[in-house]
C-alpha cells in the first residue's frame, strides 16, 4: 500500500515559496556583524521546512541543496560563526537557486542542478574554514555533506512507541544492507521483564557498522523517518563518540552480541515505510491549478451571510404560501428589500476574498532595490507605504510587472551616484518610495524618487531623433515627460542589462491601460520623479448611475460622480468661444455634451431642459449634459473588447435587469474625446482660459 | 420574442436530409458543409461550423461613433456581441428591418488564436450544401475592388455560384472616428 504523494505537491511548492519569500525578507533584514537571533531563527525554520518536505517527498535535489544552507544558518545562530555579508549575499543567491529547483520541480521538468552545484560548493568552501575545532568534531552536520569515509558507526535506538509511527526498523536495516557490508549488534539491555513486555513496543537498539565508501546522506535517508523517534548517531569509524547520551548506550550495549530479537521478528509484517513511497514521485501529470489563501474572517463573513440569504429566502417561501392580500405585499417588499440587501453584502463578501494586501507585489522589491543598486553601485534607501492596502488578485498579478520595470528605472536612471548627489547637496543615500492608497473607487500606486528628475532636454532630442515629434513642435514640460510612455524611447546614455533596452515604458502603459488603469508622471528636474498608476479596485462590479440620452440609456459609474443638478442658464458661459463652462460655486465646470459626443439625435439639447451630472476623475470636473437620470444598480461589466473592439469615452458594457445591453461611460475617455485633454498634459486644456476668466 | 434560433443540430438535420435528394453532392472524405443566405439575390456562404445559432432581428444597443455598418451590440446570453449589417458592409443599398430579416451568429478564430462572436445581418437564409474541395475554386484576381478581401472562394452549386466569406476579415472594423473638440 503505497501513498499517493502527488496530492500533496500543490500544497508543498505552495509552502516553500512562501517559506523562501519568507526567508529572502528575513535576510534582508539582517546586517552583517550582528546576531539577530530571533532573525536568524525565521530565516532557518523556513529553510528546515523546505527542506523536510522536499525530502518527505523525495526531491533530493533541493533537501540536500537545503542541508548546507541549515548548516551554515546553524552555525550562524549558535555564534559559532559572525555572520557576514558574503554570507547573506551567498543565503540569498540560494534563495533564488531553491525558487528555480522548486519551479523546475513544480512543472515536472528535470531541474537544473549545475547552480545548485556550484553555490554547495561555495557552501562547503565557507563551512571548511573557520569552524573552530571542538565544534567540528563534535556535531556530524558540521561536516560538508560530501563528507566520506571508509565506514560508519551507527547507532540506533529507538523508542518504544517506534511501531504506533508505522515504521519498521528492520527495513532500515534491510536497506543499510543494500549499501556495504554490515555488522550489526542488537542492544538488548532495555527489554522488560517478560510479564511487563507489551508486543507493540520497541524496546530493541543497534548498533552498526557499515563498512564501505558510502555517502552520509545515503544513510540519513533511510533514517529520515524517524530521526524524531530514536536516539541516533553517525559517525565515521575510528572517532569517538562524544555525545553522552550514546556512550551510555555503548556501555550498555557492549555484553550482548545477539540477532535481532523476538520482538521485532514479530512486527516484520507491518506496512511498509512511506519512504519507498516518497521515493517514487508520482508521474501523474497536472494541470496549473491557481490557489488562493483567504483569511478566516472573510470566510466566516461569508458563511454568515449565506445564513441570513438562508432566512430570507424561508421568509419568502413562507410569504408565498399565504393568501396574497394588501398586508402581504408590504412584507414581499419588505422581504425583497432584505433580499437585495443580502445580496449586495454577499457579492462584497466575495469580493473581499480575491482581495490581497499589495504586499504581495511590495515584497519582492526590497530585494530587487538590493541587488540593482549594488550592481549599480547607488546607496538606495527603499521605503514601502500602504503595504495592507487592498486590491483584487488578478489586478496584483498584473501589476507586478510593470512596477518592477518603474522601479528599475527610478534606480538606473532616475538616481544619481553617490558622488553626483553629494555634489548636487543631497543625501548620499537616494530613496526610492512605494506607496500605495486608495482613492475613490481606486487603487493608486506612486514609485516616488528624489533623483535627477526627468531631463526634459535630453527627452526632447531623443524624440526628435527618432521622429516622434517634430524638431519644431511646441511642448509643455508634461507633454515632454509623456513622451518617455510612447514606442521606441530609451534615454539611457548606455544600454544595460538593468534597464535600457528601448522596449518599456510604452509596454508599461499599455499593461497598465488593459488593466483600465491609467499612469502619469511628475517629474521637477533635480528633485526627482514620481509615477502615479491609477487602477480599478476591481474589473468585476461597479455600482452605476443609469442615465438616458435620447433613447439611449448609459450607465456613469457613480463613485466618479459628484452631484447631478439643472442648470442655471445664467450661470453658462463660452470659454474661448468653443467650451461651455457652468460656475458652480467657486469653481468653473466645462459642460460635455453626451449626445453630441456620442453622435446621438433626439436628445434634448437646451442645457436648461436637461440635467447635468457633475463627474470627477483624476482631480478634474466635468459637466455631463443627459435627458434623465434614471435608477442606480449595480452592474457587472462586461468587455466589448471581447468580441469588438475599444470605443473611446466606453469603459464596458453590461446587461440590464430586461436583458438589454447598456454601455458604461468612460469619463476619462470622454474628456478625451471632447478634446479637452492633451496627453500626458495636467489639468484640461481649458484651464488657462478659465483662469483668464476668473 | 421573435427569435426563429436555430441550434448547430437543426441544421446538420437539415443538412443530412438535402443531401438524400441531390446525390451528386453526397459528401465524401473532402468536403465541407456551408450555410449559405442571400443578400441582393447574391449567394454568400460561410463555414456551417462557425455559425453559433441563427435568430431574428432585434434592436441592439447603439455603439457610439462606430462605423455605420455596425448595427450595434446585443445580449447572446450574457455576451456582448456586435452586430454588422453585412448590406452596409458590402457598400450595397440597405434594406429596411422587418419580421423576416434574419441574424447569423458566427464564431470566428483568429490568427492569434483568439476567438471573437459576431452576428451578421443578411436578408435571408437560403441553404445548407455539402461541397467537395474540387468544387471550390480561389477567388478571381480583383484586388483592386473594395469587398474583394472579404471573398475567401467561389464554389459551383448546380449553376449557381456561392461566394464564401473570408469571415475573419469581416472582424477587421475600422478605427471609430473620433470626435473632435466640440464646438
Amino acid at each position: 500500500m503505497s501513498i499517493d504523494l502527488s496530492q500533496f505537491f500543490e500544497v508543498f511548492f505552495e509552502e516553500s515559496f512562501e517559506g523562501l519569500d519568507i526567508m529572502e525578507a528575513e535576510l534582508l533584514a539582517l546586517t552583517p556583524g550582528t546576531h539577530d537571533l530571533e532573525t536568524i531563527n525565521t530565516i532557518f525554520r523556513a529553510a528546515h521546512s523546505i527542506k523536510g518536505g522536499s525530502g518527505t517527498f523525495g526531491f533530493t535535489v533541493v533537501s540536500n541543496f537545503t542541508h548546507v544552507l541549515e548548516t551554515l544558518l546553524d552555525q550562524i545562530r549558535d555564534g559559532r560563526r559572525a555572520l557576514e555579508q558574503q554570507h547573506i549575499d551567498l543565503l540569498l543567491l540560494s534563495v533564488d537557486c531553491l525558487r528555480d529547483l522548486l519551479s523546475a520541480l513544480k512543472a515536472e521538468e528535470v531541474p537544473d542542478e549545475a547552480v545548485a552545484n556550484k553555490l554547495k560548493a561555495d557552501f562547503e568552501s565557507i563551512l571548511a574554514d573557520g569552524v573552530c575545532g571542538e565544534y567540528a568534531a563534535n556535531e556530524s552536520e558540521d561536516k560538508p555533506s560530501s563528507t566520506q569515509s571508509s565506514g560508519w558507526a551507527i547507532k540506533f535506538f529507538p523508542f518504544p512507541y517506534l511501531f504506533k509511527t508505522g515504521n519498521e526498523p528492520l527495513y532500515m536495516l534491510h536497506e543499510l544492507e543494500a549499501l556495504g557490508k554490515l555488522t550489526i549488534t542488537a542492544d538488548l539491555s532495555h527489554i522488560p521483564e517478560f510479564s511487563k513486555l507489551v508486543p507493540d513496543e520497541c524496546h530493541v537498539g543497534w548498533d552498526i557498522e557499515l563498512h564501505g565508501n558510502i555517502e552520509k546522506e545515503q544513510i540519513e535517508e533511510i533514517f529520515e523517518w524517524v530521526l524524531d523517534d530514536c536516539d541516533f548517531s553517525l559517525n565515521p569509524i575510528g572517532e569517538v563518540t562524544p555525545s553522552a547520551e550514546v556512550e551510555d548506550t555503548k556501555e550498555e550495549s557492549e555484553p550482548s552480541i545477539e540477532p535481532p530479537a523476538q520482538v521485532s521478528e514479530e512486527k516484520k509484517e507491518t506496512k511498509p515505510t512511506p519512504t519507498q513511497a516518497a521515493k517514487a514521485p508520482s508521474a501523474v501529470k497536472k494541470g496549473e491549478t491557481n490557489s488562493i489563501r483567504v483569511a478566516i474572517d472573510k470566510v466566516d463573513s461569508l458563511i454568515n451571510m449565506v445564513g441570513e440569504l438562508v432566512i430570507t429566502q424561508a421568509m419568502l417561501c413562507q410569504l408565498a404560501e399565504r393568501e396574497f392580500d394588501e398586508n402581504n405585499v408590504n412584507m414581499l417588499q419588505e422581504g425583497l428589500a432584505q433580499l437585495s440587501h443580502n445580496t449586495r453584502d454577499l457579492q462584497e463578501s466575495v469580493m473581499r476574498i480575491r482581495m490581497l494586501p499589495i504586499s504581495f507585489v511590495f515584497s519582492r522589491f526590497p530585494r530587487l532595490v538590493r541587488d540593482i543598486s549594488q550592481k549599480l553601485n547607488k546607496k538606495v534607501e527603499l521605503k514601502l507605504i500602504g503595504e495592507q492596502t487592498e486590491l483584487d488578485k488578478t489586478v496584483m498579478e498584473k501589476l507586478s510587472d510593470p512596477m518592477v520595470h518603474l522601479v528599475r528605472n527610478s534606480l538606473d536612471h532616475g538616481l544619481e551616484s553617490p558622488e553626483a548627489r553629494v555634489a548636487a547637496g543631497k543625501d548620499e543615500t537616494g530613496s526610492v518610495t512605494l506607496n500605495a492608497f486608495h482613492q475613490g473607487g481606486n487603487i493608486v500606486i506612486e514609485i516616488i524618487d528624489d533623483g535627477a528628475g526627468l531631463n526634459s532636454e535630453k527627452i526632447r532630442a531623443k524624440a526628435i531623433e527618432n521622429h516622434i515629434i517634430s524638431e519644431n513642435e511646441e511642448l509643455s514640460e508634461s507633454e515632454v515627460h509623456d513622451l518617455i510612455f510612447r514606442p521606441g524611447f530609451s534615454t539611457a546614455d548606455e544600454v544595460s542589462d538593468i534597464s535600457g533596452r528601448g522596449v518599456g515604458m510604452d509596454v508599461v502603459r499599455r499593461n497598465i491601460q488593459e488593466l483600465n488603469g491609467s499612469i502619469e508622471v511628475n517629474s521637477v528636474a533635480g528633485e526627482g520623479s514620481t509615477f502615479r498608476i491609477r487602477l480599478p479596485l476591481t474589473l468585476a462590479i461597479l455600482d452605476g448611475q443609469l442615465v438616458r440620452v435620447a433613447d439611449h440609456t448609459y450607465i456613469i459609474p457613480l463613485i466618479s460622480i459628484i452631484e447631478s443638478l439643472q442648470v442655471d442658464i445664467e450661470k453658462v458661459n463660452n470659454v474661448g468661444g468653443s467650451v461651455e463652462v457652468l460656475r458652480l460655486r467657486d469653481e468653473y465646470i466645462p459642460i460635455l455634451r453626451l449626445y453630441q459626443l456620442f453622435k446621438h439625435e433626439n436628445a434634448i439639447t437646451e442645457l436648461e431642459h436637461g440635467l447635468l451630472v457633475v463627474v470627477e476623475t483624476d482631480n478634474e470636473k466635468v459637466g455631463l449634459l443627459v435627458d434623465d437620470l434614471l435608477a442606480q444598480q449595480q452592474v457587472v461589466i462586461k468587455s466589448l473588447e471581447n468580441n469588438y473592439q475599444r470605443i473611446e469615452g466606453i469603459s464596458g458594457a453590461t446587461i440590464l435587469g430586461d436583458g438589454r445591453v447598456s454601455l458604461i461611460v468612460d469619463i476619462a475617455g470622454l474628456i478625451k474625446l471632447a478634446g479637452l485633454k492633451k496627453p500626458g498634459k495636467q489639468g484640461l486644456s481649458i484651464d488657462s482660459l478659465i483662469q483668464e476668466m476668473a | 420574442m421573435t427569435d426563429i434560433a436555430t441550434t448547430e443540430e437543426d441544421i446538420k438535420e437539415q443538412s443530412v436530409e438535402y443531401d438524400h435528394e441531390e446525390h451528386e453532392l453526397e459528401a465524401t472524405g473532402e468536403s465541407r458543409q456551408f450555410l449559405t443566405f442571400m443578400m441582393d439575390d447574391e449567394e454568400y456562404g460561410v463555414d456551417i461550423l462557425s455559425v453559433q445559432e441563427i435568430r431574428g432581428w432585434e434592436p441592439a444597443t447603439v455603439l457610439p461613433n462606430a462605423p455605420d455598418y455596425v448595427k450595434g451590440v446585443i445580449n447572446l446570453r450574457g455576451t456582448i456581441v456586435p452586430v454588422v449589417d453585412l448590406r452596409q458592409r458590402f457598400g450595397l443599398d440597405s434594406m429596411e428591418y422587418g419580421a423576416i430579416t434574419v441574424v447569423v451568429v458566427v464564431k470566428v478564430s483568429l490568427e492569434n488564436n483568439d476567438e471573437k462572436i459576431i452576428g451578421l445581418v443578411v436578408d435571408a437564409i437560403s441553404d445548407v450544401y455539402t461541397v467537395k474541395a474540387e468544387n471550390m475554386r480561389p477567388a478571381p484576381d480583383i484586388t483592386e475592388h473594395a469587398n474583394a478581401e472579404f471573398i475567401e472562394n467561389l464554389m459551383n452549386v448546380e449553376k449557381n455560384m456561392v461566394v464564401l466569406l473570408n469571415l475573419p476579415r469581416l472582424m477587421e472594423f475600422s478605427q471609430s472616428s473620433a470626435v473632435q473638440a466640440t464646438s
